[in-house]
């Protein structure tokens, strides 16, 4: 974000005057970054608030604070219903965004997003091998062999992007051409599995791709939790060295920073944040794209800004999206999936528009 | 024994895979103070040596910066002694001039580069002032002009005050001020005691602006030394390809003037 007049100071303080605009700048990040959590905040109760049962905000808020005060049938409709699926819609948002932060940077593209490079596809094949044909990972108990199997593959598809790329000494170009391979790839292949399933397995699987937060259980919500809480101390303390990177690869290397080694480090994070969310929730595609370019939008690429801002404005962006797949039709719960996109498009579109403007 | 600041690159080979450009390559010792122009025709290896100087590419040999072999200095170390200044500035970075030097001071490994966050800032503005880009400061990198781009892009190189600075053709699409104000300003780094190599392509530009020249052909190097030694009729009709004349103006500059093809390109050279 660029702006700020700066004032000649007659008194020889420019020097001042330009330290002056760039903490006026770093404030306005800062209370961006603290009005998206408070919007996350009233979005997330809000999405409590809602859901089929005519259960209204107040009463779900005592639901949350005094649980024995209210029925039982309240209670579990908060608490086992709407509670998970609004926790899940923050943390998926968070690390499909943070995802496709990452993955933006490190491979300059803004097109980049682990869906575009094939992470959900896998997730998709793993999915349709369990579902369709029953093939899953030796030891994995029935109840979770297809999000293991979602999860094997969404991870195994960023390692095999990994090594191709390692194999051949190949650019960050290359990397994105075998990624969107890899989509045509799975997809095929998830097309030929659809092609020998049975009636139920095929609706099964299809609802599957589309995403859904209702599958979202405590275990899931821990372990996804988990993930982030593991990845996100380490992308933060990369924002140097990802900020460094927009300024070219030679660039960042003549500074000091090892970018093969970041650019690993950044994918093994990118890959776990992917992966666990694709396998619990299913696809979601539009997230991992429109938050970081929401985010850039919003408060420019000094990684230490954006990189929390992406995270937020994904959640953000996932918790309306659930509000409104709970409104859309009176007593229907539309697939998530087909809602992000739903709701992300205009205000992407808004965003490019007004930045036309500015310029 | 040299200068103990002096680099001394010796039987240096240096390539891409299975593309090797620069073979078993000496130059002269590089002095501290001193403006020093790679030029040669294109795919001479010029941004190659400049590139295998500040480690990008890798490489074999010895370049050693007073007591260090810079080859044998991991990444961040180098990066101590060695600033590189590439051709181009991403332009769809959403950055300012200021973020992308504090970033340039921020970014390395190294804590003594850190300092406190206000330090960094200061150090950060003392050289857009220096450069005279401090009303762009707040500007974002993708909203500068040419100039002003390559303006910042030395910003964030010099920042960190490095020894040995290498600047890979840092006037090309600048018109003839800004090529002035760049090369005044390139000339007073190597004056504080720096050594300072850049790629040129304009041979005017060089033999004005640097006191010592290597041109390179093929990977190897032509010739060597003060712009009047390295530049010769003979030498630019083997390299280039071209009938040219080096002559001095009245003012005792020198001239590289071109008058045509080279009759017969004479691979040979005057050494």
């Amino acid at each position: 974000m660029t702006g700020g007049v700066l004032v000649e100071n007659p008194a020889g303080g420019r020097h001042e005057a330009v330290l002056a605009a760039y903490e006026r700048q770093k404030l306005r990040r800062t209370v961006v970054v603290v009005s998206l959590s408070a919007l996350l905040v009233a979005s997330f109760f809000f999405d409590l608030a809602m859901g089929p049962s005519s259960l209204r905000l107040v009463d779900t808020l005592r639901a949350i604070l005094w649980p024995e005060a209210v029925s039982r049938s309240a209670a579990v409709i908060v608490w086992d219903v709407r509670m998970p699926a609004a926790i899940m819609a923050v943390l998926v948002g968070v690390a499909l965004s943070l995802a496709g932060a990452e993955m933006q940077t490190i491979l300059n593209n803004p097109l980049a997003s682990p869906f575009t490079l094939g992470v959900s596809s896998a997730a998709s094949l793993g999915a349709a091998l369990a579902i369709v044909l029953g093939i899953g990972i030796p030891g994995v108990s029935e109840s979770w062999i297809v999000t293991g199997n979602a999860f094997i593959f969404a991870f195994a598809s960023v390692l095999l992007l990994q090594s191709l790329t390692g194999m051949r000494g190949a650019g960050v170009d290359s990397l994105v051409m075998f990624g969107i391979a890899l989509v045509f790839t799975f997809n095929a292949l998830v097309a030929l599995i659809q092609f020998v399933a049975s009636a139920d397995a095929l609706q099964q699987l299809v609802f599957w791709g589309m995403g859904s937060l209702s599958r979202a259980t405590w275990e899931s919500i821990t372990i996804l939790g988990l993930v982030i809480i593991l990845t996100v101390p380490f992308s933060f303390g990369a924002s140097w060295r990802l900020t460094a990177l927009r300024l070219g690869e030679d660039r960042a290397r003549s500074f000091g920073v090892n970018v093969l080694r970041l650019r690993f480090f950044s994918l093994l994070r990118i890959s776990l944040l992917a992966a666990t969310s694709v396998a619990f929730v299913g696809t979601i595609g539009f997230i991992g794209l429109v938050g970081p370019h929401i985010a850039r939008m919003l408060i420019g690429e000094d990684h230490r800004f954006f990189l929390p801002a992406s995270a937020l404005t994904g959640a953000l962006v996932m918790s309306l999206a659930d509000i409104a797949s709970k409104s859309i039709a009176p007593g229907v719960i539309v697939p998530i999936g087909i809602v992000t996109s739903l709701v992300g498009l205009p205000v992407f579109f808004s965003l490019i528009f007004r930045r036309r403007e500015r310029l | 024994m040299h200068d103990s600041r002096t680099l001394v690159t010796s039987n240096l080979s240096a390539g891409y895979r299975n593309r090797p450009v620069l073979r078993n390559l000496y130059l002269a010792p590089l002095e501290p103070g001193k403006v020093t122009a790679l030029v040669g025709p294109n795919a001479a290896g010029k941004s190659t040596l400049l590139r295998s100087l500040a480690g990008l590419v890798p490489s074999t040999g010895s370049m050693r910066l007073g007591d260090q072999d810079l080859n044998k200095l991991g990444i961040a170390d180098r990066a101590q002694y060695v600033a590189y200044m590439p051709q181009t500035l991403p332009q769809n970075a959403e950055l300012t001039v200021l973020e992308g030097v504090i970033g340039a001071l921020k970014a390395s490994p190294l804590a003594n580069f850190e300092g406190s966050g206000p330090e960094t800032r200061r150090r950060a503005v003392n050289v857009l002032d220096r450069l005279g880009i401090l009303d762009l400061a707040m500007e974002g990198i993708g909203r500068l002009s040419g100039g002003q781009r390559q303006l910042a892009s030395l910003a964030q190189a010099i920042v960190r005050a490095p020894r040995l600075l290498l600047l890979d053709e840092p006037t090309s699409a600048l018109d003839l001020r800004h090529q002035l104000d760049v090369m005044t300003i390139v000339r007073e780094l190597a004056r504080e005691g720096r050594i300072v190599v850049v790629v040129l392509h304009d041979l005017t530009l060089a033999a004005s602006w640097a006191e010592h020249l290597v041109v390179l052909n093929r990977g190897t190097v032509v010739a060597e030394g003060p712009p009047e030694e390295a530049l010769s009729s003979s030498i630019l009709s083997a390299v280039y390809g071209v009938e040219a004349r080096v002559e001095r103006c009245s003012r005792g500059r020198l001239h590289v003037m071109v008058d045509g093809p080279a009759s017969s390109t004479e691979l040979h050279h005057a050494n």
